[in-house]
């Protein structure tokens, strides 16, 4: 591909991140589309989007599955094909790709991919167990084995390989809550210190209540054409040109290494390939914190530092807005908030606003190049995506 | 109870008769814990269940405070991944250690629990970490 753009994004929406209480999936999912054709007002949405692609984990939450269908029905889109993907909280990353492949296949010009989920009005309890389900069942949930407890045992491995400390980590947790205080549709809009951080609750020891995403309703979408018909739909389009996906074992015990994820450097090497471009060149990416020593081994894998400089990287101050590689300038999941199936396009959506120069208060001046990065589970799935402004 | 059908339910029924075994290929040789259907190396579909010995070297561990429903009333509770002596890693509950004693590369030998099972889906036996004896 050498750089060409695989796909191009003619627009996007997304409903705030938080507590919606009252609201179904589906009528989520019809407020972020809504936004998305207010958006693009040369776009025909009935006539010319063709296929859906939904990002949707969890039937339990709603007691709703089947949910493709249900969506583009809501979004007043009956007819197409719908379609969902799930890959626990990579689930709309992984949707990405597969409007991608569509578009390049020449079987739908037009695709609208999104995700979404409602979790807020479950009990933390409930919560924990329907994440559980993203890992392996008969060795990891069957042992009391929970998320926050399969991050924590990267993390501890991570402290004790490359001395990664706990304020370091906590860190990511300081930096992502400023990003969110500038994002009005952030679950969480306030800033948060790092002695709050260190002094909140343990939930898997080392991680404690604010190294952990927050549990949150939302949904988000994109529109996807191909690159030849993006200015016919907008004069400011952002090109997909790179796209990369992989899998690992279920299992975190499996893995070769405790302290990076296989599938997310078998993915962004794809990806990176595609682009034809280096990590150096990319300037500024969304990356899964869903847990905040999560972001510190993303660093690594996405090659934005050495193998096991992560935590100084952070400390450093090169991820924050302002820095060499802003990273999670939306907040991220830890602030903006993570509704699971929803999260990996709420990350392509950032990037185009970043790309279009709509991030407000946020903005990364002279941001060309940016990339995403979306993973199911413990990493058993990775989904990473590049993206070039217009020229 | 059938030996051979190398299944997750065939390991946990060795397991209530406190055995450790796992499958291994008789083509390539490769050990597979848990044991699988077919060879994730060669794609054979010929194995041999091999005891293993349960002992080994922890490689992470965390304390969990807050679990599903289920786990509620052992929190916090220690759990970790263990590197056997086959190689082969797996993780458990961590029982009858205190918790600032955990370390990271210390002894621990895989037990059998004796809780009476459940009625619900799964009726497996667990197993659990503790201290070699001495």
């Amino acid at each position: 591909m050498n750089g060409k753009p695989l796909a191009s994004i003619i627009s996007a929406g997304m409903t705030k991140f938080g507590k919606h209480d009252g609201l179904l999936t589906r009528e989520l999912f019809a407020e972020a589309a809504s936004e998305a054709f207010s958006r693009c007002p040369k776009l025909e949405p009935k006539q010319d989007i063709k296929a859906m692609f939904i990002g949707h984990m969890g039937e339990a939450y709603e007691h709703q599955g089947h949910t493709g269908s249900t969506l583009a029905d809501w979004a007043g889109l009956s007819g197409i094909a719908a379609t969902r993907t799930e890959a626990a909280c990579g689930s709309s990353g992984v949707a990405l790709r597969s409007g991608i492949y569509a578009v390049l296949s020449g079987l739908a010009d037009v695709v609208i991919v999104g995700g979404v989920e409602k979790m807020t009005h479950r009990t933390t309890a409930e919560v924990t167990e329907y994440l559980a389900m993203a890992s392996d069942y008969p060795f990891e949930q069957f042992h009391g084995i929970t998320f926050p407890g399969l991050y924590a045992l990267m993390a501890n491995a991570h402290m004790a390989t490359y001395g990664t400390t706990e304020e370091q980590i906590g860190m990511v947790a300081v930096k992502n809550h400023y990003h969110g205080s500038l994002n009005p549709k952030a679950h969480m809009q306030k800033e948060v210190p790092l002695q709050n951080v260190l002094a909140s609750k343990y939930v898997a020891w080392p991680l404690k209540l604010y190294d952990c995403s927050l549990i949150t309703d939302g949904a988000s979408c994109i529109i996807l054409t191909k690159p030849e018909l993006a200015k016919k739909y907008t004069d400011q389009p952002v090109h997909i040109v790179g796209s990369g996906q992989a899998s690992d074992t279920i299992g975190l015990y499996e893995r070769q290494t405790l302290t990076s994820l296989h599938s997310a450097k078998l993915a962004v090497n794809e990806a990176y390939t595609m682009a034809n471009i280096t990590p150096n060149q990319v300037n500024l990416a969304e990356v899964h914190d869903c847990f905040t020593i999560a972001e510190i081994i993303h660093y690594e894998d996405l090659g934005f530092c050495a193998v096991g400089q992560g935590g100084k990287l952070v400390e450093s101050g090169a991820t924050r807005l302002g820095g060499n590689i802003p990273v999670n300038t939306s907040g991220g999941l830890k602030s903006k908030g993570h509704p699971v199936g929803a999260t990996g396009t709420a990350q392509a959506y950032e990037m185009y606003l970043q790309l279009t120069g709509q991030a407000d208060r946020r903005q990364v001046k002279d941001a060309e190049i940016g990339l995403t990065q979306n993973i199911g589970g413990s990493g058993a799935t990775a989904a990473i995506h590049i993206y070039r402004r217009d020229n | 109870m059938s030996t051979e059908s190398f299944t997750i339910e065939q390991f946990y029924k060795f397991l209530s008769t406190n055995q450790l075994m796992a499958g291994k290929c008789t083509k390539c040789g490769k050990i597979h814990l848990p044991p699988r259907p077919l060879c994730s190396e060669c794609f054979s579909k010929e194995f041999t269940w091999t005891p293993i010995s349960g002992k080994g070297k922890l490689l992470t561990y965390t304390i969990i405070h807050v679990a599903p429903t289920q786990f509620q009333a052992q929190t916090p509770y220690a759990v970790g991944i263990v590197e056997l002596e086959e190689d082969l890693k797996i993780p458990g509950m961590i029982q009858d250690i205190a918790q600032e004693q955990l370390k990271i590369g210390m002894e621990l030998t895989l037990a059998f629990d004796t809780a009476e099972l459940t009625q619900n889906w799964p009726t497996w036996p667990r197993y659990h970490f503790i201290s070699p004896k001495p």
